[in-house]
C-alpha cells in the first residue's frame, strides 16, 4: 500500500512540476522574441506583450522552482534505496542541472527587476540566458530520467555498481531521443497553449493588433516543434523497441510475438484475455516503424514473464492519447502554414476555434507521454536493475505526505490559473509590479 | 588526489554551499520572520523594504540548497539515503515551507491588487518563512545529535520521530530561526530607505543578536556529552569560538554605533564561523553516530569528476552572481 502512495506522490509531483518546467523553458523564448520585435519596431503592443508574458513567467517560474525542489528531496524521501544506488552514477546531470537552474534564476532576477537598470540589449541578453538556462535544465534532467530507462556507465558485481562512469551514464542510449522529444514537446505545448489563449480573444476581435502579434509569436515558437515532434517520436519509439521490449509491447498492446506486427490505432488491451480489442490495425505497421522492415519480428507480452509486465491498459491508452494529439498538432501547423500563405491566419474562424479547442492539448500530451515512459518501465525503477518495490522508503504511513502534497498542489493550481487568467487575459494593462 | 582528500574536498564544497545558503537564503527566511513581526508606525515600510530586498535574489539564493542536496546525493549517497529515510517527517515540513514561502511571495508580488488577498499571501509568506528554518535546524540538529537508528526495525515513533524530536534538535531549530532573523535584520539596516525604518531594523538586529547568544548557550547546554566535548575540547574549538565571539561583539558594537556596513560583514562572518564550527564538530561523520564521510562517499572517480564539474560550474556561476548582487544589492540602489 505504501508503495502505491509513494508512486502516486511521485507521479503527482512530476505531473505538477512538468507543467511549470516546460513553461519555464518556452515562455522566456517567447518573451525574448517579443522584446526583440519591440526593440526593432518600437510598437507598443510588443512592449505590452513582454510585460504580461514576463509577469506570467515570474509567477510560473517560482512555482516551478519550488516544486522542483520538492522533487529533488522526494527522490530520497520516497526512493532512498534508488538514490543510494543511482546518486553517484547520475549525480552528474543533476549537478549540471543545478548550475543551469542557477543561471536561470540569476538571469530571471536580472530580467524581471532590471528593466530600468540594464541597457536594452543587456536586458534581452538576460532573457536569452533565462531561456538557455531553462533549456539546459530540461536537457540534463531528461538525461537522468533516460538513464533509468537505459541504464549505462556501470557494471553490476554482487548487487553493487562498480566501474562507475558518470559520463557514459549521461550519454545512455535513450538520452538523445528522449531529450529531443521532451524539448520539442515543451515548445510545442507552450506555444500552442499561448496561441490558444490569444485565439480566443481574436475570435472576439480579429483586428486587435496586440492579440495578433501575441498569436503570431506563440505559433512561431510552437508549430515548428509540433511539425518535428512526430519524427522525434518515431526515433524515441525505435529506441524503446531496441532497449525496452516490454514497454514497446505495452504501448502498442502487442501480446503475440510475431513478424508483420500491426500498428494499432485506438483499441483496449485486456491483459487477462491477452488481446487488444477494437483497434484499427495496419498490418506490418509496427514491425516497419520499430525496425524499418514490415517483416521484422516484434516481441509480444506473452513472451515476457507476467510479473515483468507494465500496466498494459494504462500505458497503451496514454500512448494513443499522446500520439493522437501529436498528429493533430502537426496538422494544425500545416493548416496554419496554408492560412498564412493566403493571408488569412488571423481571420479564419475555423482555425481560431481549432486553436482554442487545442489550448491545453499539448500539456495533456506531455502528461500522457510521462505516463507512457514511467508506467511503461514498471515494475522497474531502473530498467532490468532495480525494482520500484525494492527502492521505496521503509517509512510507513505514506498516505499522509501524499494527501498533504495533493491538497497543496491542487490549491496552488487553482490560484495559479486564476492569476494567469488575470495577468494575460485582462484587457486592461496589468499594474506594473516591478520595483 | 588521495581517496580521503577528495571526500574531504567534496564535504568542504557541501559546507560552502550550505554557508552561502545560510548567508543568502537564510537571510531571506529571516526577512519573512520580520514581515511576520512587523509592528509600529513603520510596519508597512518594513514589509516593503523586505520585499524589495528579497524580490530579485531569493530564487537564486534558493539554488544553493539544491546544489547542496545534489552534492550530497552524488557525493555521499548513503548519507542522503539515511537522512531522507529517518528525517522524512521534518523534511516534508521543510518542503511544505519552501513551497508555500516561494509561491506566496510571488502571488503577493505579482498576483493581486486586492489588499485583502495581498495581506493573505503576505501572511502565508511570513509564516512559511518562519517554519522552514525551524525545521531545517531540526534536521541539522538530528544529523548532529547522533540518535539516528541504524535500522528501521522498531516502532514507528522510535525510528521516525524520536531521533529528531529532541530538546537538542528543537533548540538548534530555534537557534537557526533567530540566527537567520538576526542576519536579515542586519542586512535590512542597509536596505531601508528612511532612517525610521532603519532604526526599527537596528533595534531588531540588536535584540535578536542578544537572543542568538542566549540560544547558543542553550544549544550547548542540551547537547549530548560527546558533542559538547567536540564543541569545547578539540584543538580547533578555542580559536573558532574566539573568532565567532569576536565577530558577534564587533557586529553588535557596529550596530550600536550605526556602522551598518561593518555590522553586515561581522554578522556574516559570525554566521559563517558558527556553521564551520558545526561542520568541524561533525567531522569525520556525515551522519552521527553510524556514518562517516568516508563510508558514505561515492566511488573515487565519481568524486573527482564531480569536483571538476563543480569547479567549472563555479567559474560560470560566480561572475553572474556577483553581477546580480552588484545590481540589486544596497550599493547598487
Amino acid at each position: 500500500m505504501d508503495l502505491l502512495y509513494a508512486r502516486w506522490q511521485m507521479g503527482l509531483s512530476l505531473g505538477f512540476h512538468i507543467v511549470f518546467a516546460v513553461i519555464g523553458m518556452a515562455m522566456p523564448l517567447m518573451m525574448v522574441v517579443a522584446e526583440v520585435a519591440w526593440l526593432r519596431t518600437g510598437r507598443s503592443e510588443y512592449r505590452e506583450l513582454v510585460k504580461r508574458w514576463s509577469t506570467g513567467t515570474a509567477i510560473l517560474f517560482a512555482v516551478g522552482a519550488v516544486s522542483g525542489t520538492v522533487l529533488s528531496f522526494e527522490l530520497g524521501l520516497l526512493w532512498p534505496t534508488f538514490m543510494e544506488f543511482a546518486g553517484p552514477i547520475i549525480g552528474m546531470p543533476f549537478s549540471l542541472e543545478g548550475f543551469a537552474f542557477f543561471l536561470e534564476a540569476i538571469f530571471l532576477g536580472l530580467y524581471l527587476y532590471g528593466w530600468q537598470r540594464l541597457g536594452a540589449w543587456a536586458h534581452v541578453f538576460a532573457g536569452v540566458m533565462v531561456a538557455l538556462g531553462g533549456a539546459l535544465s530540461g536537457i540534463f534532467v531528461v538525461t537522468a530520467n533516460s538513464w533509468m530507462n537505459t541504464p549505462a556507465g556501470f557494471r553490476m558485481v554482487n548487487g553493487e555498481p562498480v566501474d562507475v562512469d558518470p559520463i557514459a551514464a549521461m550519454l545512455n542510449p535513450a538520452a538523445g531521443a528522449q531529450v529531443v522529444h521532451m524539448m520539442l514537446a515543451a515548445y510545442a505545448a507552450v506555444g500552442v497553449a499561448v496561441a490558444g489563449i490569444h485565439a480566443r480573444l481574436l475570435l472576439r476581435d480579429s483586428r486587435d493588433p496586440f492579440h495578433r502579434r501575441a498569436f503570431a509569436i506563440a505559433l512561431l515558437v510552437g508549430l515548428p516543434s509540433a511539425v518535428l515532434q512526430p519524427l522525434s517520436g518515431d526515433w524515441a519509439a525505435r529506441v524503446v523497441a531496441r532497449t525496452q521490449p516490454a514497454k514497446l509491447a505495452a504501448l502498442e498492446g502487442q501480446f503475440v510475438t510475431e513478424t508483420h506486427a500491426p500498428v494499432r490505432l485506438g483499441g483496449v488491451p485486456d491483459p487477462d484475455s491477452r488481446e487488444t480489442r477494437y483497434a484499427l490495425e495496419i498490418p506490418g505497421g509496427l514491425s516497419f516503424l520499430a525496425y524499418g522492415d514490415p517483416s521484422a519480428r516484434v516481441v509480444g507480452l506473452n513472451d515476457i514473464p507476467r510479473d515483468l509486465w507494465p500496466p498494459v491498459t494504462a500505458v497503451h491508452l496514454a500512448f494513443q492519447i499522446m500520439v493522437a494529439i501529436g498528429v493533430w498538432l502537426a496538422a494544425l501547423a500545416g493548416w496554419a502554414t496554408i492560412l498564412w500563405w493566403r493571408g488569412r491566419l488571423f481571420t479564419s474562424r475555423a482555425f481560431l476555434r481549432a486553436m482554442v479547442v487545442s489550448t491545453t492539448l499539448g500539456f495533456v500530451a506531455i502528461e500522457a507521454g510521462w505516463i507512457v515512459t514511467e508506467l511503461g518501465r514498471q515494475p522497474w525503477i531502473i530498467q532490468g536493475v532495480l525494482k520500484t518495490a525494492d527502492a521505496v522508503t521503509p517509512m510507513p504511513g505514506l498516505v499522509f505526505p501524499f494527501a498533504l502534497f495533493t491538497v497543496v498542489y491542487i490549491g496552488l493550481a487553482v490560484v495559479v490559473v486564476a492569476m494567469i487568467r488575470r495577468t494575460i487575459l485582462d484587457t486592461a494593462p496589468p499594474a506594473d509590479a516591478r520595483g | 588526489m588521495r581517496v580521503a582528500d577528495t571526500a574531504f574536498l567534496l564535504a568542504a564544497v557541501l559546507v560552502m554551499s550550505l554557508t552561502f545558503y545560510a548567508l543568502l537564503g537564510g537571510a531571506d527566511y529571516g526577512g519573512g520572520l520580520w514581515d511576520l513581526l512587523a509592528r509600529g508606525p513603520t510596519a508597512d515600510r518594513q514589509r516593503a523594504t523586505i520585499a524589495r530586498a528579497i524580490g530579485p535574489v531569493w530564487e537564486a539564493n534558493h539554488v544553493w540548497l539544491i546544489i547542496a542536496v545534489v552534492v550530497l546525493f552524488s557525493g555521499f549517497p548513503r548519507a542522503f539515503s539515511a537522512i531522507s529515510t529517518f528525517l522524512h517527517v521534518p523534511l516534508v515540513l521543510v518542503l511544505l515551507g519552501i513551497v508555500l514561502r516561494g509561491s506566496a511571495f510571488v502571488f503577493r508580488a505579482y498576483g493581486s491588487e486586492e489588499p485583502r488577498q495581498e495581506r493573505f499571501w503576505g501572511r502565508v509568506f511570513a509564516i512559511a518563512s518562519t517554519t522552514t528554518p525551524l525545521f531545517l535546524g531540526v534536521v541539522v540538529g538530528a544529523i548532529t545529535d547522533g540518535r539516528l537508528p541504524s535500522s528501521t526495525d522498531a516502532r514507528f515513533i522510535d525510528v521516525f520521530v524520536r531521533p529528531w524530536l529532541t530538546m537538542f534538535s528543537i533548540s538548534v531549530g530555534a537557534f537557526a530561526l533567530v540566527l537567520f532573523g538576526y542576519l536579515a535584520a542586519v542586512y535590512l539596516t542597509l536596505e531601508a530607505r528612511d532612517s525610521e525604518t532603519r532604526t526599527a531594523f537596528r533595534q531588531r538586529a540588536l535584540i535578536s543578536g542578544g537572543v542568538v547568544g542566549i540560544l547558543a548557550g542553550i544549544v550547548l547546554l542540551v547537547s549530548g556529552p560527546t558533542l559538547r566535548e567536540e564543541l569545547l575540547a578539540s584543538p580547533w574549538a578555542i580559536p573558532l569560538h574566539v573568532a565567532a565571539g569576536a565577530s558577534a561583539i564587533t557586529a553588535l558594537a557596529a550596530l550600536w554605533w550605526k556602522n551598518y556596513r561593518v555590522a553586515r560583514l561581522a554578522a556574516a562572518s559570525q554566521v559563517t564561523l558558527i556553521l564551520w564550527g558545526w561542520a568541524l564538530a561533525q567531522y569525520p561523520y556525515a551522519v552521527r553516530p553510524h556514518l562517516t564521510l568516508a563510508a558514505a562517499a561515492a566511488p573515487e572517480p565519481v568524486r573527482v569528476l564531480l569536483l571538476q564539474v563543480l569547479a567549472v560550474g563555479a567559474v560560470v556561476l560566480l561572475p553572474s552572481l556577483l553581477f546580480l548582487f552588484g545590481l540589486f544589492g544596497p550599493r547598487g540602489r
